[in-house]
């Protein structure tokens, strides 16, 4: 089947945009067929529908948040109810949506066709994630419901182990129920990316899509049942009444603090590498290139894995913390900024003399590539001590991780769900609209986060509802910049369900791309592949006098 | 593939990369169960390092002749773990019952002498919370100690549980002789998880009962 495989591609390339008979949207019907499937294709759209709604949980929560801050007073919301609302926002945005959202979705569909297998390692696993991450996802619902919560998503203590009267409890048990979900799903790219490579397809050769996957999923088997064990010595706390991290009866608040951002802030990498991921494949494909320095790419997401395991004291600068201890978080955590770097460097050294075009999927990718930037470097400031106590619980740090968290991951979610739509559904998405919202999301965005880093600097706090008036105009920018990039997500929502239907047929391969996942048809058939596919060279062989190299 | 055994599973290309990938999953899985006992160990050595005297009196009011029964029971299933694995390699299924149900033996009587202990802990007011009364200078250390020793054997126990459950559920299979030499995989990993949670007692045992004590 692969002897030839630039033939092979072109040949589908030429041939007229056609859908299989049978594929594993069509192989059966019904509610079962659905909710008992253990096909990792139909598991990622059973997680891309329930993070979908997340999402738009969280995004309520920020309107209501943005609208109370269009004034100086606090006239919306009671300062009790605005403490429920950035917590809530921050715990379905967290916990809910970013950290699920591309290893879940893309990765669950993705990394068994990207490897030529015909499934995850352990499908019915990868099932019982999905029903973990529901179970979870309803006990933090049902705490915002009855009642909500407002320790922060951070939920220090002793504030959330002794005094607030909110559903910490079911909260608390909701992120760790669904930290298991993500445990489950690391677990098994792990497995897969080791044991179901096919064959010819060495370390070397994968896609980098799939070196973000595995070390994304290193922090999620590492980081996670810290956090899980963190939240069961709060809800233990809660219940017996012994403070283990409260000062009051000898406790120590600061080793929850350790433990929190232990696993936290290696979360926030599980947030931005699988993003990374999906931003190397979109490049590649869209300058008809070789990712530069493919190599360094790779490694530089292990590195960013491994390091980003011990930067997490400096979340904790403004504390008891010995001031040697944050001397050392400091540099490391600038150390974690090399790996990142060498990204942002070689995607842009890729595009020197691609033959770049401008599909929706770039579009996003050039918005992660200038935002993550943005975010990754006024990380280095907050990574700086003397900077740090200046603009520590400002706007500035929520202007920097949205930059991160929404200016790279989202945009890489976006970027690689029109990427990969076609492939998903046999279907193209309308190019003029899908541009037309990456633009408006973009321009949301920058209006919505930019005026932030300036209030932040000039000392307008996070978590308050009230602020001193001559903070208004800039926050009035945001909110309407906050309007702007509500109605960017509501426009895929609606064209991406549009074409399902109505959508050009895509054809096994719209964009021309490499990649084995691109050489099934579209939707692919249950099984991913006719017969195991051989693989005889690296990844991305776009530009023919590079198809020779590995 | 056309007599490709019972057990495997249609995404595999063979028996040997099923049980590989099967391997790698459970001994990733330890690795987060390392981690998760990791917090309780880190906050242990936290508080223990804040106030060794307080430990040290409060860990004598742990029973340790029971405790090193215990520890000698789970070294005995350990052993009786070792040999049903070795049982379903040689595809001995009556020795793979037989040592099957030792196991569940050794590991029902760690439970219950567990369930004497924390009877004994709860007459004497141990338990951490309202009720916690312990004399002398150490109250306070004290029921952090006995906070850390029912969080630490707590989440120990449940993980016996699970293994005994575990092992209830390998007795059936092995009873309708679903096990051969060409495939064990569950029992294997089954045995994987059982030694671990013995390891996690053989570093329970002394931090709490031992350490200190003189």
């Amino acid at each position: 089947m692969m002897s030839s495989p630039t033939m092979h591609r072109e040949e589908i390339a030429l041939e007229s945009p056609w859908t299989p008979k049978q594929h594993y949207l069509n192989m059966s019907y019904g509610v079962r067929s659905w909710l008992l499937t253990k096909d990792h294709k139909r598991i990622a759209l059973l997680y891309l529908l329930s993070i979908t709604l997340f999402f738009f949980v969280g995004g309520f929560f920020a309107v209501l948040i943005r609208l109370e801050l269009m004034t100086p007073q606090g006239d919306m919301v009671q300062s009790e109810t605005y403490n429920k609302l950035f917590t809530l926002h921050g715990v379905m945005m967290i916990f809910f949506f970013l950290i699920p959202s591309i290893p879940a979705v893309l990765g669950n569909f993705l990394v068994p066709m990207m490897i030529g297998a015909r499934d995850l390692a352990f499908p019915r696993l990868n099932l019982a994630s999905w029903y973990i991450f529901v179970i979870g996802a309803l006990f933090a619902l049902g705490s915002a419901i009855f009642g909500g919560l407002d320790t922060g998503w951070t939920f220090y203590t002793p504030y959330s182990s002794i005094y607030s009267n909110t559903n910490v409890v079911s909260a608390a048990l909701g992120v760790f129920i669904t930290g298991f979900s993500s445990i489950l799903t690391g677990l098994n790219f792990i497995v897969t990316i080791h044991k179901m490579r096919a064959p010819g397809l060495t370390w070397f050769r994968l896609p980098l899509f799939i070196w973000a996957h595995y070390a994304t999923s290193l922090i999620m088997v590492l980081g996670t049942p810290v956090i899980a064990i963190t939240m069961v010595l709060v809800i233990l706390e809660r219940f017996f009444g012994v403070g283990i991290f409260d000062p009051a009866v000898g406790g120590d608040p600061l080793l929850f603090q350790h433990l929190f951002w232990f696993y936290s802030h290696p979360a926030v990498y599980i947030m931005i590498l699988p993003g990374m991921g999906v931003i190397s494949e979109i490049v590649a494909c869209f300058a008809r290139k070789r990712i530069f320095g493919y190599r360094f790419v790779a490694m530089a997401s292990l590195a960013i894995a491994v390091i980003g395991f011990l930067v997490w004291g400096h979340h904790m600068f403004l504390t008891s913390q010995s001031v040697y201890a944050s001397m050392i978080f400091s540099l490391l955590s600038f150390l974690v900024a090399i790996p990142s770097a060498i990204k942002v460097f070689n995607w842009t050294a890729t595009l020197y003399k691609g033959s770049v075009s401008y599909q929706t999927p770039m579009l996003y990718a050039f918005g992660f590539i200038g935002l993550f930037t943005i975010g990754g470097l006024t990380g280095l400031f907050l990574a700086t001590l003397a900077v740090d106590i200046h603009v520590h619980d400002t706007y500035f740090i929520v202007a920097h991780f949205h930059y991160i968290m929404v200016g790279g991951m989202v945009m890489a979610y976006l970027g690689g769900i029109h990427f990969w739509w076609p492939k998903m559904f046999g279907r193209l998405y309308p190019e003029g609209w899908a541009r037309f919202a990456a633009l408006v999301i973009f321009v949301g965005f920058n209006l919505t986060f930019f005026p932030q880093f300036v209030l932040g600097y000039l000392g307008m706090p996070r978590r308050y509802h009230v602020y001193p008036e001559e903070f208004q105009v800039l926050n009035v920018m945001s909110s309407a910049g906050a309007s702007i990039l509500g109605v960017g997500y509501l426009i895929p929502m609606v064209y991406l369900i549009w074409s399902l239907k109505y959508g050009h047929v895509a054809g096994p391969n719209p964009w021309r791309a490499a990649g084995l996942e691109w050489e099934t048809p579209s939707p692919p058939i249950t099984h991913n592949f006719e017969s195991t596919p051989v693989v005889q060279r690296g990844a991305y062989p776009y530009s023919p006098e590079e198809v020779q190299v590995v | 593939m056309s007599e490709a055994h019972p057990a495997l599973a249609h995404h595999f290309e063979d028996a040997e990369q099923q049980h590989e990938a099967a391997s790698l999953g459970m001994w990733a899985f330890l690795i987060t169960e390392i981690m998760f006992f990791g917090g309780l160990f880190a906050g242990y050595a936290v508080y223990r390092m804040k106030s060794p005297e307080g430990f040290a009196e409060a860990s004598h009011h742990l029973d340790i002749a029971l405790g090193g029964v215990n520890t000698a029971v789970l070294i005995a299933s350990s052993l009786t773990m070792a040999l049903t694995v070795r049982a379903a390699q040689m595809g001995s299924r009556r020795f793979l019952m037989l040592f099957l149900i030792l196991t569940i033996a050794l590991g029902s009587v760690f439970l219950g002498v567990k369930v004497v202990e924390y009877t004994h802990k709860f007459e004497e007011s141990l338990i951490p919370g309202r009720h916690f009364n312990f004399e002398g200078m150490y109250s306070r250390t004290a029921e952090m100690f006995f906070f850390f020793y029912f969080a630490m054997t707590g989440m120990h126990a449940l993980h016996m549980i699970i293994g005994v459950g575990l092992m209830l559920a390998l007795l059936v299979m092995a009873h309708r002789g679903r096990f051969s030499p060409e495939y064990y995989s569950p029992v294997e990993l089954s045995g994987l998880y059982w030694h671990f949670v013995y390891i996690v007692w053989i570093f329970l045992f002394p931090l709490l009962y031992l350490i200190g004590r003189h």
